[in-house]
């Protein structure tokens, strides 16, 4: 059985420093964003689709399990939030509870049924059962369907954040994704981690050693499904809708697509890859199914030629973990 | 009475679909151990080709029923040539993911030319009108579209089951190497076998073509449905992933008659409760 990665390489005290650093400076530049006249509103987009390509992440490229419905939870979120705030008019920090809370459950609920099967069955089933979820958000009453929920308000966070505010939302958006970024980072890093990484390489010699595996591909699929629903709380302050799109198999697709393109299995590769693909989808807005076209051969020649992905390949060429 | 049989029939066909192409899925699965994510784009492909076949070309449905597998197929092959047989030895994800590439393309370039909506193709001269079987009528078409469905689903069994050449198939997916020692140029046999399990796509595209209109979109949400099925059957066994397509089908038709909102989501609800009772599937061998 090959392994995910071609040369993964020991976390060294040395590497962890590194990626230190390159948080800060990552942070730092996030930070600047609004006193740089950047168009917020874009760059708030993709941290949450960083935030969730760095929860699918978590799960592929440290589990070694392919989600392909990582969009579900995106989605379950979103809906949850947007009814939230509001039908239920809710304040921000209980709405993107709300959503957050929705996350989990249907984590622990689909990752119960998932995790039943390894590999390329685990990828079909997941992408089945967000299939099923979309199909039911289809046609229940919350959701409005086709029309999606429209016009949330973005409203006062504990009653002084004024969320209509770009800067405001752009700051906030951004601690939510540091916060996710952070968790990850030290899961990654904890001895949970590294048995995850264990039985990404071998599982059954990690079974041999006495880990109960399914036990940790649970709880990895249940805390990627529940960061991803974070960052799909995020969304709908930056949208202000909820939508049927953000359940749809391509979304699911497009996720894959950022983790491929930064690096799967890397700490920072899918903000990097993330930040591609939406800027890629900015630009190229007005080419129609062009788009579709451009994304599947990014697809095919990522597979091809380029499987470490942008931040892998910079990371390998310093002899680094990033 | 008469809904629930017609409902049934579209079922029966549905699930001649599904059993075509989780067929192709389990044969390719079997040699090149990817799950072909571009299937769905492939059985497109096909209904296509035979669209194209028929107006520019003036050719009928008889003979795109035999060129469109054909031309699909090598197209097919010439994917496996120049891109996944490059996979070999990697985990079995970048299949998955390639594939995923490869229709994203090939359906991005048809939505390009022909948008969204339907192109209608005609049933053949032969093939229409129906029949009064006494408790409901059948469109010729559709029965024939069962009949011949299953008709290539068993010669596909029997081709790999009980043939010299399906033996070799079958040895080489068991052990590849040893196979390649006596002689038996393995390689080849990958590709034609992608070239098979394509062509089967292909076909069922061309069959549903008079039915389902032909839309670039066709083979895309139909793919997710047949990787349900082939969760619930299994890949382990050709006559399985038969048996479970056309039994899927039907249950969905059914569904279709008795509670009409469920019937999107009734396979992917079965899956859920295999998976909870029997998690390899309906057909056994754990992947």
């Amino acid at each position: 059985m090959t392994t995910l990665t071609d040369d993964t390489l020991p976390v060294t005290p040395r590497a962890m420093r590194d990626e230190m650093i390159v948080f800060a400076v990552m942070a730092l530049l996030l930070a600047a964003v609004p006193f740089t006249g950047v168009y917020p509103f874009f760059v708030m987009q993709a941290l949450c689709f960083a935030l969730l390509a760095c929860a699918f992440n978590l799960l592929v490229g440290y589990g070694g399990l392919l989600s392909f419905g990582h969009a579900m939870f995106l989605g379950t979120a979103g809906y949850c939030s947007a009814h939230a705030l509001k039908v239920w008019a809710l304040p921000p920090e209980l709405g993107i509870l709300v959503g957050v809370a929705a996350a989990f459950v249907l984590s622990i609920v689909t990752g119960y049924i998932s995790i039943r099967r390894q590999g390329i069955y685990f990828s079909m089933i997941t992408l089945a059962l967000s299939q099923l979820l979309y199909f039911i958000y289809l046609q229940a009453p919350f959701t409005h369907g086709e029309d999606g929920i429209q016009g949330i308000p973005q409203g006062r966070m504990f009653g002084v954040l004024d969320l209509s505010k770009p800067t405001v939302l752009y700051y906030v958006v951004l601690v939510g994704f540091l916060a996710g970024f952070l968790l990850i980072f030290r899961i990654i890093n904890s001895p949970f981690g590294e048995v995850l990484k264990s039985i990404r390489e071998n599982e059954q010699r990690a079974i041999s050693l006495g880990y109960r595996t399914d036990q940790y591909k649970f709880l990895a699929f249940v805390l990627s499904g529940t960061l991803a629903g974070l960052a799909g709380a995020l969304k709908v302050f930056v949208a202000q809708n909820a939508s049927l799109t953000d359940v749809h198999w391509t979304m699911s697709g497009e996720v894959v697509l950022m983790t491929l393109v930064g690096g799967l299995g890397t700490v920072f590769g899918p903000v990097v890859g993330a930040f591609v693909i939406i800027a890629m989808q900015q630009y190229l807005a007005g080419f129609g199914q062009w788009v579709t076209v451009i994304q599947g051969a990014i697809f095919v020649v990522c597979v091809l030629t380029f499987r470490r992905g942008v931040v892998g390949e910079i990371a390998h060429y310093f002899r680094r973990s990033l | 009475m008469q809904a629930l049989y017609a409902q049934l029939l579209v079922g029966l066909i549905n699930g001649s679909f599904y059993a075509l192409l989780s067929l192709g899925l389990a044969v390719i699965f079997g040699m090149l151990n990817i799950i072909n994510f571009a299937h769905g784009a492939l059985y497109m492909m096909g209904a296509f080709v035979a669209y194209f076949l028929l107006n520019l070309g003036g050719i009928n449905y008889w003979w795109a029923l035999l060129l469109a597998p054909i031309i699909v197929g090598i197209f097919g092959m010439i994917l496996e040539r120049t891109m996944l047989q490059w996979l070999t030895g990697l985990d079995h994800l970048y299949g998955l993911l390639l594939t995923f590439g490869i229709a994203l393309i090939v359906q991005g370039v048809f939505q390009n030319y022909f948008g969204s909506s339907g192109l209608p193709y005609a049933i053949p001269e032969q093939l229409r009108g129906g029949m009064n079987l006494g408790f409901m009528f059948l469109p010729i078409y559709r029965g024939w579209v069962v009949v011949f469905s299953l008709a290539v689903c068993l010669a596909t069994w029997f081709l790999i089951e009980k043939t010299q050449l399906g033996a070799y198939l079958r040895a080489a997916t068991e052990n590849p190497t040893l196979v390649r020692a006596f002689g038996i140029n393995v390689p080849r046999m990958i590709t034609l076998t992608y070239g098979l399990g394509v062509g089967l796509a292909a076909l069922a595209g061309v069959l549903s073509a008079p039915i389902n209109q032909v839309r670039p979109l066709m083979g895309a949400d139909l793919i997710i449905v047949v990787f349900a099925v082939v969760v619930i059957g299994g890949m382990g066994s050709i006559m399985g992933s038969i048996i479970t397509g056309f039994a899927l089908g039907v249950i969905e038709g059914l569904t279709k008659y008795f509670y009409p909102e469920a019937s999107n989501t009734v396979v992917f609800v079965l899956m859920v409760l295999v998976l909870l009772v029997k998690p390899t599937g309906l057909t056994g061998r754990a992947a």
